[in-house]
């Protein structure tokens, strides 16, 4: 039997390839996760030209496009990833098996990463083939940087996402629905999120990870600096600090969960 | 190490009823009621109990996936309870009736995966993965995704799965439950196979079928409201009602019937299942003698209802299980014409 770190890694991949290569044979989320994004974004671009808004806003809208479909991926896949994975049946075969729970974890969100981005850049292709996009990239090492930061923050609550919701039944869907629409504005997926007023922007950006990796990316890469909220190595670094955090606290909540629902009864369906 | 490879101990588990869920809220209710059992290395061993009876609950329990409230559990003499990390490597599960994996995959590639999640190299699983494909009858399927696969494949790939991590002690839970005649006779085939290319490997396997557990087990434990009893070869058990005679009835009405057909002379086990839909009522009786039947035929039609059919057989694990418990293993109207029993 393969021990230590490479069955760590075994197993992260092993999770991750499902995404991976289901993202390849099935080819009905195009329409679903790439066209329809592309539309709302579409939509913004008009409202922004109408209104005579600044060029540079229909980059915003198009990075804001594609930071959603990253959003949406988080919550409803690797958030309610376990969910998912109880009602295929699939949970108690991972838990009674003797593999690490937050390689689980971790597979989950390299399949997921893998699979948002491939959406990300559909998306980016198609707009900017159709609008036009100037880009300003100021800081290009920087624009790399805040990018990665943003999607270990990112996957990080996912990651902490799932784990809290390890035990959870079917209330869950509600509470996913009820943190949707208020982050999307909170988020400032389509605007600055500094508009909101620099209280409410700092306190939105303290939870979610997307509205600073948003304005450091606006900044790196439009030079939009008067509209920013912090600087770009301030929220880099809050970024990595999110990140680290939610990874951490992610591997004690799921220990703690499991534990729980080990006691509890709550690791599998019911009526099984 | 224990001489026994599953051994339990005292296991109890209570569930609080949810609160809004039912009106007896709050109430505690028993699952396993004191459990021990001792299950030889190599043995197959069955727990035969009807619906409820608490088997799944012992089986998630020595899966690692359950805590029970108390008692102990050791398998192949690891704790079972307290050493997760020692006990997973050697256990795995089926339960029937049940899919695994991911419709996106294909059988070899859902397999594969669950050896990688087990740490087995590929140069040991590759080949058991073929072994296992072929064993349950999907070499012309395997490059096919499993979603494009029938449910009754689908649970196959199931079987395998939990076979291809070579597990010491293996758990079936109700491995043929809602199957065909002909699927559940594939699959008990399947097991018995893998016993005999496997002695080392211990199988504890559920079932409400009697038939089951005679034809396939070594040992047999009938459980009933979260205990266990009886424990001994289906043949010894058997003998427990060798000298009685099994009495199936379906009589007129399906009002209950009278109290003393219960302390009826030569009756000394007798069990009413009333079957509104069709106005009837089905009786198994266990008679002390052959003649004590034409008393007790005498004695319902004088109450006035008619006798619709009268079967006698040899005593199976059912009448076991009647004369122990009083009870039915399964509901006469879940036993639908053609199944088997
Ligand atoms: N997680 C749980 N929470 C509350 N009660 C439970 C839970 N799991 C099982 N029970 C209860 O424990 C009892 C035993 O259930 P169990 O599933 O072990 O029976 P079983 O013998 O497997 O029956 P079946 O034939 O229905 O599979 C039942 O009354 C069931 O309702
Ligand atoms: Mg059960």
């Amino acid at each position: 039997m393969i021990t230590g770190v490479r069955y760590f890694l075994k197993v992260a991949l092993a999770r991750a390839y499902v995404r991976i290569i289901g993202a390849q044979r099935e080819l009905s989320w195009i329409i679903g996760d790439t066209l329809l994004p592309f539309l709302s974004v579409a939509a913004y671009v008009y409202v922004y030209r109408a209104m005579n808004a600044p060029p540079e806003y229909t980059g915003f809208v198009i990075l804001g496009g594609i930071v959603v479909t990253f959003w949406m991926h988080m919550l409803w896949s690797m958030g309610m990833q376990f969910f998912w994975e109880k009602e295929m049946g699939n949970m108690a075969l991972y838990l009674m098996a003797p593999l690490s729970r937050p390689a689980l974890l971790l597979g989950m969100a390299i399949g997921g990463i893998f699979m948002t981005s491939t959406r990300a850049i559909m998306i980016y292709v198609a707009s900017r083939f159709l609008f036009g996009i100037q880009f300003n990239i100021t800081e290009p090492m920087m624009a790399l940087a805040v990018s990665l930061a943003t999607l270990l923050a990112l996957y990080g609550l996912g990651m902490m996402l799932s784990s809290l919701f390890f035990i959870a039944g079917r209330g869950i869907f509600y509470g996913m629905q009820v943190m949707m629409e208020p982050v999307f504005f909170l988020g400032g997926f389509y605007f600055p999120v500094k508009q909101l007023g620099m209280m409410v922007a700092t306190a939105a950006a303290a939870i979610i990870p997307v509205s600073l990796g948003l304005d450091a990316l606006r900044q790196t890469m439009f030079g939009a600096y008067d509209s920013a909220l912090f600087t770009p190595k301030t929220e880099l670094i809050a970024l990595l600090v999110m990140g680290v955090v939610f990874v951490y606290s992610s591997i004690v909540i799921l220990h703690k969960m499991e534990a729980v629902g080990r006691r509890e009864g709550k690791l599998f369906l019911k009526n099984q | 190490m224990s001489e026994y490879s599953i051994e339990t101990i005292n296991i109890r588990r209570t569930f609080k009823i949810d609160r809004m869920a039912r009106k007896d809220a709050g109430r505690i209710l028993v699952a396993l009621d004191d459990v021990n059992l001792q299950v030889k290395p190599g043995e197959l061993f069955g727990l035969l109990g009807p619906n409820g009876a608490g088997k799944t609950t012992l089986i998630r329990i020595l899966s690692t996936l359950l805590s029970p409230t108390s008692g102990e559990a050791y398998l192949n003499g690891i704790d079972a309870i307290n050493d997760l990390k020692r006990v997973r490597p050697i256990i795995n599960t089926v339960s029937g009736g049940e899919t695994c994996g991911y419709g996106i995959l294909t059988a070899a590639e859902n397999l594969r995966l669950f050896t990688e999640l087990y740490g087995i190299p590929w140069k040991v699983a590759k080949p058991r993965v073929e072994k296992m494909i072929h064993v349950v009858g999907l070499d012309k399927f395997k490059g096919v995704k499993v979603n494009k696969l029938s449910t009754g494949m689908r649970q196959r790939v199931n079987f395998a799965r939990g076979f291809v991590t070579a597990p010491k002690v293996m758990f079936l839970d109700e491995p043929t439950v809602g199957m065909d005649v002909n699927a559940a006779r594939e699959i008990r085939d399947f097991i018995r196979n893998w016993q005999s290319e496997n002695p080392d490997c211990t199988i504890l396997l559920t079932t409400h079928y009697m038939a089951e557990a005679d034809e396939l087990c070594d040992r047999v434990a009938i459980v009933d409201k979260g205990t266990t009893q009886g424990c001994d070869t289906p043949a010894a058990l058997k003998k427990m009602v060798q000298k009685e005679t099994a009495l199936e009835l379906t009589i007129s009405g399906d009002e209950p019937v009278p109290e003393h057909w219960h302390s009826f002379t030569g009756i000394v086990k007798l069990v009413a299942t009333p079957n509104p839909s069709e106005k009837v009522t089905g009786i198994r009786a266990l008679l002390d003698s052959a003649d004590a039947s034409g008393r007790f035929i005498n004695e319902i039609t004088s109450t006035g209802r008619l006798l619709l059919d009268l079967r006698t057989s040899e005593p199976t694990l059912e009448d076991v299980f009647i004369k122990m418990t009083g009870r039915r293993l399964t509901e006469v109207s879940d036993s639908k014409p053609g199944s088997e029993e």
